[in-house]
């Protein structure tokens, strides 16, 4: 792992989804074995270049989620590197059965990418907002489940997924977001980042995806207010990393878990379980409180569901107090 | 293709699929039974295997997409070399390697899992797309029950081996006319199962999925056809040959110790009288 923080809040002009898209047409020209399946959502992250440029590897399944499912499976079969793409809320819920069965049960690695996490949807509404896929990829055994926040840290991710044996989901949001990490960083998937503590913290972010920048916001406020917090992103949800979980639990004493996704089945349900088992510690949970997603701007989303680092700042101050 | 031979590896098989579920009393005895004699030609005659080596790359794949029909799949494994025979009567017992509906992980002959209707349709696609890639000459066949294709996404992988001119898959659609809670005319009639085959773009034949003959020269009719995916509608009868299940079509099945004697005798004689004709 070798991280560089920008330590701004600047977006950045480049679309996540090139982290991810790019990173790709390197790694297809390097390993003939690596395939790419679609679901006519190739415009959408910027990967028809991958058809155009390997059009013997890079397939279109059409609108049929279940049928490309079980065509990246049976790719997997005959020792292809499958990466298979729908928008988030298709990519879990409507091939939910076929990456269970054709793909987990089999043995076989599929690495699905969700774009559009959760509110990042925003316009296109809560018919599309995946605010439970994390949750159904987490209840897959063995699945390793990760939520990317930025164009750096998902081409990084892309990277490694091609290590990864088994079946593995990754969210991500196709536009630009807030920039978080310096060009090369490299992580490792399984291991959270801490990206500020100190000695004195009084209670522990940990977080993923959009919601990285919100919770450094809020841990700058709240310094501002004397209470020094940790910040942890905590992309890879599952193996969650324990260690660095039970050790801020141990030394701060209290946990804010932050995510762009349905608290009833996400980061905070597997951190809190962490928490139950080794080191039981106050925790509470910002994210969506059990709702479906509705359609708008997604900073407007950010406010209606909480997602912002006002909700966190709340909820550190509320968790400190229960200390 | 020795009509005999072939003959008698379907009473082989047939008793053995018997021997294997009669292990635990009870199973999918049905569409199980009524594949015994396309499986006779696909194993005595057409693929290409090493039992010895199960992941040979240039073997010829089979998926059992219906994958309740895993027992006649163990009796033809068991058959042919992959391991012995018997070993498949521990069909469904704790820590078996033969369990009810087929597992690439578990039993050696096993291509793909199946078992939740309409996927192994999607991943012999899959399969035969990687082997296309590698250039290997293999050919993938996939077994597709009538029921099953109630699930839409037999039709999803139909429309995309077409769409990518799969020529080195051929499904079979076993038309038994039933399925677990009854004929398929009265559950969801399909209509025409062999002209919405073919409307999909699959080269597509029909015929009596009994009779050992057509079907070898149909494969040969579909091996011939190099455009694209081949389909043959195999028109079979439901648990032929296991004499408690046959006369009702019966999926799964639950007989008496004496129902099962009398089938397996029955099973045991029909193989004798191909021996000895």
């Amino acid at each position: 792992m070798n991280i560089h923080l920008i330590g701004k809040h600047e977006k950045d002009p480049r679309p996540c989804r090139d982290g991810l898209a790019l990173t790709l047409n390197e790694m297809m020209a390097a390993d003939p074995s690596i395939c790419y399946v679609d679901c006519d959502l190739m415009s959408c992250i910027n990967t028809k270049q991958l058809r155009k440029n390997y059009p013997d590897r890079a397939f279109e399944a059409g609108i049929a989620e279940a049928n490309g499912a079980g065509v990246s499976a049976g790719l997997a079969a005959t020792g292809k590197k499958v990466f298979f793409h729908s928008f988030g809320a298709f990519a879990s819920r409507r091939c939910d059965d076929q990456i269970d069965m054709s793909a987990a049960y089999a043995g076989l690695s599929v690495r699905v990418l969700g774009s559009d996490a959760g509110v990042s949807a925003a316009y296109n509404g809560g018919t599309h907002m995946p605010l439970e896929d994390g949750g159904m990829y987490l209840s897959i055994p063995g699945a390793t489940v990760i939520d990317a926040c930025d164009y750096d840290q998902l081409a990084s991710v892309t990277r490694h997924l091609v290590e990864v044996e088994g079946v593995s989901y990754t969210r991500f949001v196709r536009k630009g977001v807030i920039r978080v990490y310096g060009d090369g960083s490299d992580f490792t998937i399984g291991k959270g980042v801490t990206l500020r503590e100190s000695g004195s913290d009084a209670a522990t972010i940990i977080t993923s995806g959009i919601m990285v920048d919100e919770s450094l916001r809020a841990a700058e406020a709240l310094a501002q207010e004397g209470i020094a917090v940790r910040v942890i992103d905590m992309f890879t949800w599952k193996p969650l990393d324990e260690e660095l979980v039970c050790r801020a639990a141990r030394e701060t004493g209290a946990i804010v878990t932050a995510e762009n996704h349905n608290v009833t089945c996400g980061l905070g349900s597997v951190v809190a379980r962490c928490l139950a088992r080794n080191c039981p510690t106050v925790q509470e949970f910002v994210g969506v409180q059990d709702l479906f997603g509705q359609v708008g701007p997604q900073d407007f989303l950010m406010d209606e569901y909480g997602l912002r680092a006002a909700n966190i700042i709340s909820a550190a101050k509320k968790a400190i107090s229960r200390k | 293709m020795n009509e005999k031979k072939c003959k008698v590896l379907a009473a082989q098989i047939r008793l053995e699929t018997l021997r294997v579920i009669h292990a635990l009393g009870f199973g999918h005895v049905g569409g199980s039974m009524d594949l015994a004699d396309l499986m006779a030609v696909l194993y005595g005659e057409v693929m290409r295997f090493d039992p010895k080596n199960p992941r040979w790359e240039d073997r010829d794949w089979l998926v059992m997409s219906k994958g309740h029909a895993g027992p006649v799949a163990y009796a033809t494994f068991g058959l042919t070399g992959y391991y012995p025979v018997e070993e498949a009567y521990t069909l469904n017992k704790p820590h078996t390697r033969f369990p009810s509906h087929t597992d690439r992980k578990l039993t050696p002959g096993v291509d793909l899992t199946t078992g939740s209707l309409g996927q192994g349709v999607s991943t012999a696609v899959g399969a035969a797309l990687g082997n296309r890639i590698d250039g290997r000459d293999n050919r993938v066949f996939c077994i597709v029950g009538d029921g099953e294709a109630d699930e839409g996404q037999v039709w999803e992988g139909f429309h995309f081996a077409s769409a990518h001119k799969l020529s080195n898959i051929l499904f079979f659609l076993d038309k038994n006319g039933y399925q677990l809670d009854g004929s398929t005319d009265d559950i969801l009639p399909h209509g025409d199962l062999a002209k919405k085959a073919e409307a999909f773009g699959l080269y597509t034949q029909e015929i009596d999925g009994h009779d050992v003959m057509a079907i070898y020269d149909a494969i040969q009719k579909a091996f011939a056809h190099t455009d694209g995916p081949s389909c043959i509608v195999l028109d079979t009868i439901k648990a032929k040959g296991a004499t408690f299940a046959e006369p009702k079509r019966e999926h799964s099945s639950q007989p008496s110790e004496e129902l099962w004697q009398e089938a397996l005798a029955a099973s045991e004689k029909a193989l004798q009288d191909i021996m000895n004709s």
